[in-house]
């Protein structure tokens, strides 16, 4: 039987130079996406579902009044895009945790990046491209500022 | 001079309460067993004892096949850090009567390294992260005269100083048990040790280790580590601030976080 000593003195490898580290600024990224989710977040639950009428008062006529709102359009733009990748980079750090099949990891992490860049672009051409007034819509449902009203 | 002598008749010193007490290991012989199983003991014990000395008890009196690994006895040498019910603690640390005796004590090998029989774990992947912060002091100068320090720059880093590397707390770490790559707090805590002494010259390096994949930023801050130390250590504290080096680029410039 044979035996095999390991070396004594391993020579120390620095780790390799990654041009980005993508572990640092996740970390950081978290941090001040939740500072700026904490306005967000609550500032759209209350006026969404607080204020006025409350939750009762959210229908399609709702929404177009609020995107017929610069303000709310740069709103809900910061929230879809700040929430999203922030959901999505703790989903990477939780799969980064329990995946340990390295082909099982691989294939999470992408169908999470392939959602959220799906997400992205279908959430933000529906706040820019939104028309507030479709016609043939059903009477009554559209909000006050449109001629068919 | 006069020799002491012992005034007075000896008084008996008062009887220490003795109680009765179920302590339900889990065994694990790896020649015999499959998978690992709880077992009971009753155990005659007594107000003074630890947890320490009913698992002597039971190796002594009742089942000498029992395994765990103890040395010093006396919170220094760091060999028998165990899950006691459910939290990690040295079983030498842990007195009986400071635990709920009306109920059964449950004890456990530390969780997230690999069981090799009832509570002894191998320990080689916690030591081989320990050696990956290069835990010794990296100094350009020729040690032919002392090294000054001020007793702020001690007291900077006199918290780390304390581990005794008994591995309750990379062994408490959820991050630890799901991903046996993190570095773990431990590894961290000694990092830190060197990172923040002013007579070291290496903080750069092991900064860059520990910025690693595996490194700092798998801390996701559940203090488990914190309240696992037996020395009474702020890990997560000194985590974070090894955080606050890498981020800043510098030991120097983290602010001192009073706790
Ligand atoms: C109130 C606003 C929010 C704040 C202040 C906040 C803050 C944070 C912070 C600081 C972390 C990092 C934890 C760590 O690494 O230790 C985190 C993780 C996470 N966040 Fe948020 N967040 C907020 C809203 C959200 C929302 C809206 C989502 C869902 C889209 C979300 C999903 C996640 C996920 C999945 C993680 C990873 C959990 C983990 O690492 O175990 N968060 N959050
Ligand atoms: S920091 Fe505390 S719990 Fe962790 S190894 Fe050192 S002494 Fe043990
Ligand atoms: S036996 Fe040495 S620390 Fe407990």
């Amino acid at each position: 039987m044979t035996t095999t000593i390991p070396a004594p003195r391993t020579p120390y490898a620095p780790p390799k130079k990654r041009r980005v580290n993508w572990e640092k600024w996740g970390w950081l990224y978290m941090r001040v996406s939740g500072v700026f989710l904490v306005v967000l977040i609550f500032g759209h639950l209350f006026v969404n579902v607080v204020a006025g009428n409350g939750v009762r008062a959210i229908d399609f006529a709702f929404v177009a009044g609020k995107w017929a709102d610069p303000f709310w359009i740069v709103w809900d733009t910061l929230l879809l895009w700040l929430a999203l990748i922030h959901g999505a980079n703790g989903m990477r750090t939780i799969t980064n945790d329990y995946a340990h099949n390295p082909m099982l990891r691989r294939l999470i992490l992408l169908a999470i990046l392939a959602s959220t860049v799906v997400l992205l672009v279908l959430g933000t051409l529906v706040i820019y491209t939104f028309d507030p007034c479709p016609a043939n819509a059903v009477a009554g449902t559209l909000p006050s500022f449109c001629p068919a009203k | 001079m006069t020799t002491a002598t012992l005034e007075g008749t000896p008084s008996a010193a008062p009887e220490v309460p003795s109680f009765t007490v179920t302590l339900i290991v889990r065994r694990y012989d790896p020649d015999v067993d499959a998978e690992p199983y709880w077992q009971d003991f009753d155990l005659q014990m007594y107000g003074t004892d630890r947890v320490l000395d009913a698992l002597h008890k039971i190796k002594w009196e009742q089942d000498g096949s029992l395994s765990f690994r103890r040395s010093c006895a006396h919170g220094v040498c760091g060999s028998d850090a165990m899950r006691i019910n459910g939290r990690n603690r040295l079983a030498c640390k842990t007195l009986l009567k400071d635990l709920d005796i009306s109920k059964p004590i449950y004890v456990e090998a530390i969780k997230g390294l690999p069981l090799e029989k009832d509570l002894i774990v191998n320990m080689d992947p916690f030591f081989e992260s320990f050696k990956a912060v290069q835990p010794f002091l990296i100094a350009s100068s020729k040690p032919d005269k002392e090294r000054l320090q001020s007793v702020a720059q001690r007291e900077r880093f006199d918290d780390t100083t304390k581990c005794i590397l008994c591995a309750a707390c990379t062994s408490s770490c959820p991050v630890f048990w799901t991903d046996g790559q993190y570095f773990g707090p431990a590894a961290i805590v000694n990092a830190h040790r060197f990172i923040f002494d002013s007579r070291d010259e290496g903080a750069q390096v092991r900064l860059d280790i520990l910025n690693d994949k595996e490194g700092v930023w798998r801390c996701r801050t559940t203090f488990n580590c914190t309240d696992a130390c037996p020395r009474g250590i702020e890990v997560t504290k000194a985590i974070s601030e090894v955080k606050q080096a890498i981020l800043k680029g510098n030991p120097n410039k983290v602010d001192i976080v009073l706790g």
